[in-house]
């Protein structure tokens, strides 16, 4: 063995001691089955293996739905009218407008298509920022304790035990509340979410931080002398971040939420700078009480999907990370290739 | 208060002698209080400067109405055109004395409007928890027990939906089905105008109206707010209820799961009391934990379910506000309602340590 | 007394006929259970003996139909005169408490922490009986309570399983089953999870219900003595299949299978355990060692030279933190370790061995008295002045399985050291030096590319040994390093610890409770006991005669491998134990 350190487990050599029982097996799969989302499809069994696929099937449909957005909506999300000039307001389903028009005039179904984009958009940015700020503060606070720790902890737990729309509602009034509109409307809730989401992404990395320092194999890095930022870097950092997939899809469907929330609550964009699910079904409030139906319909299924999509994905990593929850197959062999088998074993042993 | 130190071997003594030390008790219970203060004082100071570094709440509020020279002359007359740094030292002083402000809109105390509306949003909360509880504890005993079954796959799916829909999704569903399609539930509003009247002249009223109804003995009263309470209580209650289920579920799971209710099992005891007794009470303390946390939570639902319902309670008033762009009056019921979370959690830790041995003794 | 008893007249209480069980893993299928068929009689005691992996606890489950949902059960139980496999949910609730209970390993978990132990031994007897009145109830409780003896069982009665010790929670679990009257007690390593000296007391227990109420008892365990003490006939499995089975006597003088010949082969045994010299305090000198000892220099190398650790009067306390008491782990303990030796440390659980070594190491803090390691001070040590006298110490772990990143090749975790303190080595260098020391550990070149979830037990702890040697160091902390593996494992890294240790010629520190492996590597042993050091000298010296009722007690509630000397042993300790009341 001359090579460089590999970064990869390669497959288990043909000589030596048998490792345990699994590890061969596992010793051989590519990298890529590795992979948080991969490896789960393959381990998931059932109604697991349902509930995931069920939403990885919904989530790339979003996603495709956001990418295509300009191709697949007729008109445009701030449109009122086309050549055969204004759409009417509250006009029912035809096929000019397959889901109808809204009390301001706009295309539903339009609308509808073009809130993919402000959701993708919100999911990616507030989920990404606070992932990096969650996970570094986490990190250096779980490892190093001492003063800044208790402070952050005391902080985060202040923050994360407060309604996380109430807190998003003084983050919007800060970020454009003022008579300014210095960010756009979308990066300000989405901005908004972010603050909401830090804590939380810090609570988790630093309690795995604080767990992996007492654990040996850190400690045993600690009697070699490894300086701190190595450790961290080295040690804590991969075993630290291991559920992060998990909060990230949670976090997610409660980063769309919260944005329709402030939508609804009237914090939301202008709908000439963006469509926002949440807005929409604010105008329709009214609209409902006079029997106009497909003005809140709509919208309000697209939330409810998203939200589903990411939550199914999201559910079935959670049982299948945790081996109490997680389903396997049922042994299926018949009662004499058992006795077969059992018969070979036994001679086997005898020989031995 | 998480920092703890592990001690690797611990003394395995004889009997440890410490039955019953109500001192220790009383003693947990002044910590967990006195920890309710650095909360409240983070979150206070953390939405009063929040709020200011962007503006006054004046100008705010009163931007395009007033001249230059008259919104200068109001910002000066209230205040705010002196440092941050004295402003808030003055608004914590007047916070411990009870006094949260002044809105701008109408010119109330705030405090006024907490307690004018604040046992609206109360009542509502309490319904929803009704049915939060009624659904989520039971069909959630029942998903455990029924793990990977049809009735666990039904019933996870199901709170899946109800944790995917938001409040006013619901909301806006109920209304169009038993407003418009099948209408025989009120869609809105607390009680009937007459309801209202009756209730408007009670001499010293708690503002719940169930509770008004009871005192004066008016039982159609008590069954017209009840009839309003059907609709807001099931949208705020069954988004609950699917947190509950799932939390239930998860939970009685793992400790169905532990050696102690194998034990039982080893000694023949039936499989409805391992569930109902054996595992429920030591998965409790986790779910009444995350649920204190989630009644708490759920406050944030109640603004979303009183504006579609227009139930006015504290979150209607709210979003109200926040129409006005009222910040004065935002910001007070924000820090009351951080308060609140605050004490709710609090009772929860209180609870908590009254159901685990291992904490009352 | 462990006589024999004459099984074959009576008509068995338990027959297993070809019992086979597979279960669904992550891993794939694991045949856990090979066709197996044995049978307990009234009254006897049958002990299953068996590694990791050998299937005896499933075994033990399918007994009571206690296997989960992944597995698949062939073959028939009857239990008295009852078909177990074939019984429906109502039929298999009567059988289970009364006609046999299970005793588990871990009695902190076997108990529910919300309720009171009176009203989980009341819950069994409901189960049962459920026309009996409260009082009633209570009573039976508590005269099991009393019959397992606990003392002033009527107040413990209302107590939480966490005011118990060990020990006594054992107890309860035990009461339980003889609250049910249970005709058979399936007791699944019962004594694994407890100290020597309350194992020897629960295992008393269990004879007592025996020899009381001609209870039968199927005894789960991989501790030869265990089995020596306690059992008339002994069933031995090896991955799944039960390859011998005799009377406890005849396997301990004339094992018939290979396994077995090894498994018993491979049992640590005391060597200066003369239990006469144990009785008698200090009246004669000890006598030669009964079986030959591990060839230690009689006196410690290079006696002349300053030694490497010194404590004196060293005290560490745990800091209690917000309204708890600082707790003393350790309590004016003086020793030191010379270059070269091997100084055991041995000690119950709360003994503070553990603390004191990683003290040593710089892991905890050592917070009175004096602890110079290489001269260093530890008391209020600053980590940068100590950092460059690391790498003159090696640290091995107890548990070989998170000792390792596993993120991280067994290469890349040895050479880590290296990359630390030899920063001027080259890539090529290191390489070499780590197939240097997986060789030097017996472990095959290529094992430098695993990862450690790839690699057993035993290997993962042979790698932790090469990591604890890598800089050469001049001390090597070793914590319990085998007490995870199974006994024939232990036997090969003990084995390799000495041929390291006699090749390198480093100080080392080994702490362990296990006093025969502790006698077998030690040139002199230190014995603890709640934070001081009772006593330390070469190993004839304090187990030849020791000076302390504790170390007198120790040593005769450790039970060896031989049924003879073991029923001799058991006087001892009972009297040990009587005395020390």
């Amino acid at each position: 063995m001359s090579t460089a350190a590999p970064v990869q487990p390669t497959g288990p050599g043909a000589a030596g001691p048998a490792p345990l029982p699994g590890a061969a097996k596992r010793a051989g799969e590519s990298p890529l089955r590795r992979l948080p989302i991969v490896r789960h499809v393959r381990q998931a069994v059932g109604l697991q293996r349902g509930m995931l696929l069920g939403g990885l099937v919904i989530c790339a449909l979003i996603l495709l739905c956001a990418l295509f957005a300009p191709l697949i909506a007729p008109y445009g999300f701030a449109q009122m009218n086309d050549a055969n000039g204004d759409f009417g307001t509250q006009q029912a389903p035809s096929a000019a407008h397959l889901w109808g028009t809204t009390v301001g005039g706009f295309d539903v179904f339009s609308r509808v298509v073009w809130g993919t984009r402000t959701a993708v958009f919100v999911i990616v940015v507030a989920v990404t920022i606070s992932l990096i700020i969650g996970v570094v503060l986490g990190l250096v606070s779980g490892y190093l304790g001492g003063w800044l720790d208790r402070i952050l902890v005391v902080v985060a737990d202040a923050i994360y035990a407060f309604p996380s729309l109430l807190l998003a509602i003084v983050m919007t009034i800060v970020i454009s509340g003022g008579q300014s509109k210095v960010v756009g409307g979308v990066m300000a809730a989405a901005i908004s979410i972010t603050v909401v989401f830090v804590p939380q992404y810090f609570r988790v990395v630093r309690a795995e931080a604080v767990r992996l320092k007492a654990e040996p194999f850190v400690e045993s890095a600690q009697v070699i002398g490894v300086s701190k930022p190595r450790i961290i870097a080295r040690h804590i950092y991969r075993n630290a971040t291991r559920n992060i997939p998990l909060i990230f899809t949670l976090n997610a469907s409660e980063a769309i939420l919260t944005l329709a929330a402030l939508g609804f609550l009237g914090f939301g964009i202008e709908p000439t700078s963006a469509a926002e699910w949440g807005f929409d079904l604010n105008k329709a409030l009214s609209d409902v009480t006079s029997g106009i139906w497909w003005t809140a319909l709509f919208p309000g299924l697209a939330i409810v999907l998203t939200v589903l999509g990411i939550t199914l994905v999201g559910e079935s990593m959670n049982d299948l990370n945790d081996p109490r929850l997680r389903l396997r197959k049922k042994p299926r062999r018949s009662r004499r290739a058992r006795a077969q088998r059992a018969r070979t074993g036994r001679t086997a042993a005898k020989e031995a | 208060m998480t920092a703890s130190v592990e001690v690797p071997e611990l003394a395995a003594g004889p009997v440890k002698k410490s039955p019953r030390s109500p001192s220790g008790l009383g003693r947990y219970i002044l910590v967990r209080f006195l920890l309710i203060i650095p909360t409240v004082w983070i979150l206070t100071t953390l939405v009063f400067f929040l709020m200011r570094i962007t503006g006054d709440p004046i100008t705010a509020s009163q931007g395009g109405r007033l001249t230059q020279d008259q919104l200068a002359q109001r910002v000066h007359d209230a205040g705010y055109d002196r440092p941050l740094i004295v402003q808030y030292f003055e608004y914590m002083g007047r916070l411990l004395t009870g006094d949260f402000g002044t809105t701008v809109s109408d010119h109330q105390q705030v405090t006024k409007v907490l307690a004018d509306y604040g046992s609206a949003t109360l009542e509502l909360v309490l319904f929803s928890l009704v049915v939060a509880f009624a659904v989520g504890i039971p069909f959630g005993m029942v998903a455990a027990k029924f793990r990977d079954r049809w009735p666990d796959a039904v019933l996870r799916i199901l709170a899946i939906l109800a944790y995917a829909t938001p409040v006013f999704f619901i909301g806006l569903l109920l209304k169009l089905v038993f407003g418009i399609l099948w209408p025989i539930l009120p869609v809105a509003g607390r009680a009937n105008t007459a309801t209202e009247l009756l209730l408007g002249g009670v001499i010293n009223p708690t503002h719940l109206y169930l509770l008004d109804s009871l005192r004066i003995g008016s039982m159609s009263a008590a069954g017209d707010v009840l009839r309003h309470a059907v609709l807001p209580a099931i949208a705020l209650g069954l988004i609950t209820a699917g947190t509950f289920l799932r939390l239930v579920r998860t939970n009685l799971i793992g400790t169905l799961g532990s050696q102690y209710v194998e034990s039982a099992r080893s000694r023949g005891v039936s499989e409805f009391r391992l569930v109902t007794k054996h595992a429920y009470r030591p998965a409790l303390i986790p779910i009444i934990t995350v649920m204190g946390m989630q009644i708490a939570l759920s406050l944030a639902g109640a603004v979303l379910t009183e504006t579609t319902f227009e139930w006015k309670g504290l979150g209607f008033q709210l979003y109200q506000y926040i129409q006005a762009r009222d910040f004065v009056a935002v910001q007070g019921i924000v820090v009351m309602l951080a308060v609140i979370v605050a004490v709710t959690n609090f009772i929860v830790d209180i609870i908590v340590a009254f159901i685990d041995p291992r904490v009352r003794y | 007394m462990a006589e024999e008893k004459s099984a074959a007249q009576q008509a068995p209480l338990l027959t297993i006929d070809d019992l086979d069980v597979t279960f669904s893993t992550d891993a794939g299928e694991v045949h856990a259970v090979n066709d197996l068929s044995i049978a307990v009689s009234p009254g006897e005691v049958l002990a299953i003996v068996g590694e990791s992996g050998s299937g005896k606890s499933v075994t033990a489950r399918s007994i009571l139909g206690l296997l989960p949902d992944t597995a698949v059960v062939d073959g028939a139980v009857v239990l008295a005169g009852g078909s177990v496999l074939t019984a429906g949910p109502a039929a298999l609730r009567r059988l289970r408490g009364s006609d046999a209970a299970m005793v588990f390993q871990e009695p902190s978990t076997a108990l529910n922490p919300v309720y009171t132990v009176g009203w989980q031994i009341a819950e069994g007897l409901r189960a049962h009986n459920p026309k009996l009145g409260r009082k009633e109830l209570r009573a039976r409780a508590v005269e099991a309570m009393e019959k397992v003896g606990i003392p002033d069982a009527a107040e413990r009665y209302d107590y939480y399983p966490h005011q118990f010790s060990g020990g006594q929670k054992q107890r309860i679990v035990i009461a339980m089953a003889l609250a049910l009257g249970a005709k058979l007690i399936v007791a699944d390593e019962p004594t694994t999870a407890l100290d020597v000296t309350v194992q020897a007391e629960i295992l008393d227990l269990l004879r007592e219900l025996r020899d009381d109420f001609d209870t039968a008892i199927v005894l789960i365990t991989h501790n030869m003595g265990v089995v020596a003490d306690l059992a008339d006939r002994v069933a031995v499995m090896y991955r799944g299949d039960l390859v011998e089975t005799a009377g406890v006597r005849d396997l301990f003088a004339s094992p018939r299978h290979e396994y077995t010949r090894s498994l018993l082969a491979a049992v640590p045994r005391l060597a200066s355990a003369d239990i006469a010299s144990t009785t008698a305090p200090a009246t004669t000198a000890p006598e030669a060692r009964v079986q030959t000892a591990p060839e230690a220099p009689a006196e410690p190398a290079r006696p002349d030279a300053a030694p490497l650790v010194v404590a004196e009067g060293l005290e560490i306390v745990y800091p209690g933190g917000f309204g708890k008491k600082d707790f003393q782990a350790v309590g004016g303990v003086s020793f030191d370790i010379r270059p070269g030796e091997v100084y055991g440390l041995v000690g119950e659980s709360g003994s503070g061995k553990t603390t004191i070594g990683r003290a040593i190491a710089g892991l905890t803090r050592a917070t009175g008295g004096s602890l110079r390691v290489f001269d260093h001070e530890m008391v209020g040590f600053k980590e940068r002045g100590f950092r460059p006298l690391r790498k003159r110490i090696g640290f091995v772990f107890q548990d070989p399985a998170a000792s390792f990143n596993p993120h991280l090749s067994i290469g890349e975790c040895i050479a880590e050291p290296l990359a630390v303190h030899r920063a001027d080595i080259s890539a090529a260098d290191r390489r070499r030096k780590v197939d240097e020391l997986l060789d030097a550990v017996q472990l095959p070149g290529d094992y430098a590319a695993r990862y450690p979830h790839e690699l057993s037990g035993g290997q993962r702890q042979r790698a932790s040994l090469a990591r604890g040697i890598s800089l050469d160091p001049e001390l090597l902390v070793a914590d319990e390093p085998t007490s995870a593996l199974d006994v024939s494992v232990q036997a090969r890294v003990l084995d390799l610890f000495r041929e390291l240790q006699e090749r390198f010629h480093y100080a080392a520190l080994f702490i362990s409770h296990d006093l025969a492996v502790v006698d077998m590597l030690s040139d002199r042993i230190g014995v603890l006991y709640r934070g001081e050091l009772l006593e330390s000298g070469t190993g004839p010296q304090v187990l030849g005669s020791p000076r302390h009722d504790y170390t007198r007690r120790l040593i005769a509630s450790l039970p060896v491998p031989d049924p003879v000397e073991q029923a001799a042993r058991r006087e001892v300790a009972r009297e040990l134990r009587a005395g020390a009341r």
